[in-house]
């Protein structure tokens, strides 16, 4: 185990250098890419923070969602607790739905409200951490 | 190639072209472009006054999506028809003299920060006047006799194909083709599109990139409507639908590029030309335009990730995406 600062704290340096003495150092093209460069580190920061609660809901949400009815195999109830499995497996899924929607089937009841829930869940929860003030934006 | 010896063989081109002695001085290279390098110059004719003019040149010789050749015929017929642009005046169809094919324009003063143009008190009077005038030029744009132009080099669909289809078509399979992950809003969006197809009314030539930060402006408003590589024939409604998508509008609220209404802009259109907004087939083509912008947003990230371009603004174009997405969520409901 590393002494601290921890990750997030050594993140929050740089991003915090890169803001207060780079971007007001530089001109032009450099500073709006420094600024980008501060705004991704943000990004990273607030992913490592909330990424694996959110991959546990989207998969919570998506697993009803791609369900066979037909199915004889039990629901999983409980998402996988290796974040590299959890991480795959929320991929898939989306692949799943992804093509589900592609041939119809979230044209209408009962699976569109559904779905659209879902979605609207899962991109609000892609724009905490991409661009919170996006969504304050549009409310 | 240096500047200084691009000055040069400029300056030998335009000689050779103008029929008269020609020098170049202060050539410099403005920001941005990546797909293609925006120059400006002063020009000297023998026994003329010094004249700024812009040098568009193609990043490299073998360069085969941006055609210089279309780009300059397009803009040629503009000016024609009185369609605000810079002037064109000489082209390049050969990389040999520069490397690279190129055209020489008219420098046209003005802004092109639509940031600048929504915030600034200096632009106050532009940010009244400009949905009206965008409305009033691109019905203009629309009347372009195509044929009597010479322009049906212009990408078309087939015969018969409605143009909305044609168009959704293109970006789906851009879509398909290089999205690294699925994207389950994205095929919501090709579903509703793909049901709600309109039938075009008539085929004119489409601008193709019609958004305020295409627009170079002054206090007074539109200066002149620039960047034409994504012009083609097609559905007139896809340019007032593409000017409608909230990315062009910067944060703020009103729908036509941050500053104006909808209503305005159609009412503008339909003074101006003669075709009258039906709401409905532009809501089309805005829901259309947001799924393209989409598709950009990971292609551009797509390009970062190939390894290609190691630019931080593609890299983050990526999480953009998801704004995109949280629109067309909003569009489709």
């Amino acid at each position: 185990m590393q002494d601290r600062p921890t990750i997030l704290e050594l993140l929050a340096a740089v991003r915090e250098f890169l803001a207060h003495q780079v971007v007001p150092a530089l001109e032009g093209g450099r500073q709006f890419h420094a600024r980008v460069a501060a705004n991704v580190l943000s990004i990273v920061e607030r992913e490592l923070r909330d990424a694996d609660e959110q991959l546990r809901a989207e998969w919570m949400r998506l697993q009803p969602l791609c369900a066979e009815e037909s199915d004889d195999e039990p629901v999983e109830e409980a998402p996988p607790e290796d974040p590299v499995v959890l991480r795959a497996a929320v991929g898939a899924l989306n692949a799943e739905l992804a093509a589900r929607v592609r041939q119809g089937d979230a044209d209408g009841a009962p699976l569109r409200a559904a779905v659209l829930a879902h979605l609207r869940a899962t991109i609000e929860d892609k724009l905490r951490i991409a661009n919170p003030g996006y969504l304050e934006g549009s409310r | 190639m240096v500047a200084e010896e691009l000055a040069e063989r400029l300056a030998a081109f335009l000689t050779r072209a103008a029929g008269v002695p020609v020098t170049v001085e202060g050539l410099r290279r403005l920001a941005g472009g990546a797909s293609r390098e925006t120059w400006l110059f002063h020009a000297t004719l023998a026994g003329q006054e010094p004249r700024q003019l812009v040098l568009r040149r193609d990043p490299g010789p073998t360069s085969v999506d941006s055609d210089r050749a279309h780009e300059y015929r397009v803009l040629q017929a503009m000016h024609e028809c009185g369609v605000p642009v810079p002037a064109v005046h000489w082209l390049g169809d050969d990389p040999e003299p520069l490397g690279a094919r190129f055209f020489v324009m008219d420098y046209v003063p003005g802004e092109t920060l639509a940031r600048r143009l929504l915030r600034d008190a200096t632009y106050e009077r532009a940010r009244t006047v400009l949905t009206g005038q965008l409305g009033a030029i691109l019905a203009r744009i629309h009347a372009v006799d195509i044929a009597a132009h010479g322009l049906e080099f212009l990408p078309a669909p087939l015969e018969g194909r409605s143009p909305g289809a044609h168009e959704v078509e293109r970006y789906e399979q851009l879509y398909r083709g290089l999205a690294p992950e699925p994207h389950p809003v994205i095929e919501l969006a090709l579903r509703w599109l793909a049901t709600r197809t309109p039938q075009a009314r008539r085929r004119t030539l489409v601008h193709g990139d019609y958004r305020i930060g295409n627009i170079l402006f002054d206090v007074d408003g539109v200066r002149a409507v620039l960047d034409w590589e994504l012009a083609h024939q097609g559905d007139p409604m896809e340019d007032l639908g593409w000017m409608c998508v909230k990315a062009w509008r910067f944060g703020a609220a009103p729908p036509v590029g941050g500053i104006g209404t909808r209503a305005e802009l159609f009412a503008a259109y339909t003074a101006a030309g003669e075709e009258a907004v039906d709401p409905e087939v532009v809501h089309f083509w805005e829901v259309f335009g947001n799924m393209k912008w989409a598709v950009i947003c990971i292609a551009q990230a797509r390009t970062f990730l190939d390894g290609g371009v190691p630019s931080l603004e593609l890299a983050s174009l990526g999480r953009r995406t998801a704004e995109v997405e949280h629109e067309l969520l909003q569009l489709i409901d």
